[in-house]
């Protein structure tokens, strides 16, 4: 097991991150019936689908150039709120990844903590409100404190995969105030969150990943 | 699900297969979606472009013509469309004098709208952008989303764009267009949930004896389920509350009962009658009315009223020339 990522193993990550959302897209829909729109799983779907097929016609050496294309990839094909959140996500973990052909364990938690700063700076949410925020950030929390105690990278990952999914779960019982959910009110309470649903699937998949050798 | 479609996934496309048979004046863009004036307006003066998700049909492609929009950008259904679509809009339409991008207030129209506007603006296109947010169903809080864009969209995207038509500059656009949506209300209601193609079963469901109160037009659920009324007790819970949160007296309204996809003219002007006869006796003056199926939510049956605060000026602009597929008058 090693403790970096090449391109080949991120690319495995977002080819993984595509099969488990093609697999969970009526509950992801279903999720979004009750408190949104009935489209997230769909649009995820769609989008991931796009990413899959631009890597199957060829990807880039470069972390930066890979995490750019998907980025683009899903802010043109998702739509909805969760076309320029995720793509702002990617474009981001790009930027701060840099021209460079893997990724440490540090460089990966740096480089998703700057995509979540974009999604906060793109979408304005805060914990709390109902969003995949509430997913990705105990999730990076999670990495970045089972890193800094030495875990190894597959740990870490684990660790990020749980307290994501905990995250994910405990948006239940939270009153929504971001995006379309946010218009019921206290009927938002008593569901899942449809974005820190993908958010975890997301997280998982990266754990899925980096624990194969 | 019954629905006249092929494929799920088809519908979009092959519906704008369909607005361009049916639509000669009018040229679409299948590759990006974007439907566009056959003839574009003249040099100089500011074009207008809106979008969203599709399944609010006519609203936007059907109000795309002189007197209205320039293009409307088709998101899937109930989707914002994508930032690259309306970049390829604003620089196409563009004449030189700026472009206005009409938002309706949900967080990824809004979003998508905002990278297309930071696109657009790094090819050098100057951009404004209007948000409408009438929807008195959603409590306004700088906590939430806000108040959804809905009804008062349409009234605007035609008093708007004949202000861009007699050649004002796009600060002057941008001013009638924050006029407009300051003084617009929207209230809507459900007698049934709607059904999302790519779904295949309705987004919500409602008991026969129930309706929805303060649904928006995307098939989200309303802040009330209650017992199914009278038509004259329904028209009460509309206006009652879009009354509560404007003073509509000492000025002429523009008033419109638009259907949500799903039910019959005969219902919506019955539903009018009842709306009219509380305006009049709560002294609301209405100068002009517009009665039909303007901003659907798919087959939703229900209805849902936006009254718009004017005045002269917005009256002129309402009155000037108009020819959409989905309004035409003055010509």
């Amino acid at each position: 097991m090693s403790d970096t990522l090449t391109i080949d193993r991120l690319i495995e990550w977002l080819r993984a991150f595509d099969a488990e959302i093609a697999q969970q897209r009526s509950w992801l829909t279903e999720l979004d019936s009750a408190i949104g729109d009935a489209d997230h799983g769909a649009n995820m779907a769609r989008g991931m689908d796009a990413v899959v097929a631009k890597l199957d016609a060829g990807h880039p050496e470069t972390v930066d150039e890979l995490f750019k294309a998907v980025g683009m990839t899903l802010v043109g094909s998702v739509g909805g709120a969760s076309g320029p959140l995720y793509g702002t996500f990617f474009l981001r973990m790009g930027m701060a990844a840099g021209a460079v052909p893997s990724l440490d364990g540090a460089a990966l938690a740096a480089a998703l903590r700057a995509g979540l700063d974009g999604i906060v700076a793109r979408g304005k949410a805060e914990a709390g409100d109902k969003t995949m925020f509430d997913a990705l950030a105990p999730g990076l929390d999670a990495l970045d404190a089972a890193l800094a105690s030495g875990s190894s990278l597959a740990d870490a990952a684990r660790a990020a995969a749980d307290a994501a999914l905990a995250g994910r779960d405990a948006t239940e019982s939270l009153v929504a105030r971001k995006g379309r959910a946010s218009y019921l009110g206290e009927r938002s309470a008593g569901h899942l969150d449809p974005g820190a649903a993908s958010s975890a699937i997301m997280l998982e998949t990266l754990a899925g990943t980096v624990s194969r050798t | 699900m019954k629905k006249l479609i092929n494929a799920p996934e088809d519908v979009l496309i092959e519906s704008l297969r369909g607005v361009q048979a049916a639509h000669p004046e009018l040229r679409v863009d299948f590759d990006n979606r974007v439907i566009y004036r056959g003839t574009p307006k003249a040099d100089g003066k500011v074009a207008l472009i809106s979008g969203g998700g599709s399944g609010h049909e006519p609203l936007h492609g059907g109000f795309v013509g002189l007197g209205m929009l320039d293009a409307a950008c088709a998101g899937e259904v109930f989707t914002s469309p994508t930032p690259d679509q309306m970049q390829a809009a604003t620089l196409e339409v563009n004449r030189g004098a700026g472009v206005l991008h009409i938002v309706k207030n949900y967080t990824g129209d809004v979003m998508n709208f905002e990278m297309a506007a930071e696109l657009a603006a790094a090819d050098g296109v100057e951009v404004a952008t209007v948000v409408t947010d009438d929807d008195v169903a959603v409590q306004d809080s700088t906590w939430t989303a806000g108040r959804r864009g809905v009804g008062v969209t349409v009234l605007l995207e035609k008093i708007v764009g004949a202000a861009a038509e007699e050649g004002r500059d796009l600060a002057a656009v941008k001013a009638v267009a924050e006029k407009v949506e300051a003084g617009g209300r929207s209230m809507g209601m459900a007698l049934t949930s709607c059904t999302v193609p790519a779904a295949g079963k309705p987004t919500f469901d409602l008991p026969d004896d129930q309706m929805e109160i303060g649904i928006g037009i995307h098939g989200e659920p309303g802040r009330h389920r209650v017992p199914l009324a009278p038509a004259s007790e329904i028209a009460e819970q509309l206006v009652e509350p879009i009354l509560a949160d404007l003073d509509f007296t000492g000025a002429p309204a523009i008033v419109m009962l638009n259907g949500m996809g799903g039910s019959p003219l005969i219902e919506l002007y019955l539903m009018y009658g009842e709306v009219a006869r509380i305006l009049e006796a709560k002294g609301v003056q209405v100068a002009r009315s517009l009665v039909g199926n303007y901003i659907t939510s798919l087959d939703m049956a229900g209805c849902s009223v936006t009254l718009l605060r004017a005045d002269d000026e917005l009256l002129g602009l309402w009155d000037a020339p108009v020819s959409t597929p989905g309004l035409r008058w003055g010509l």
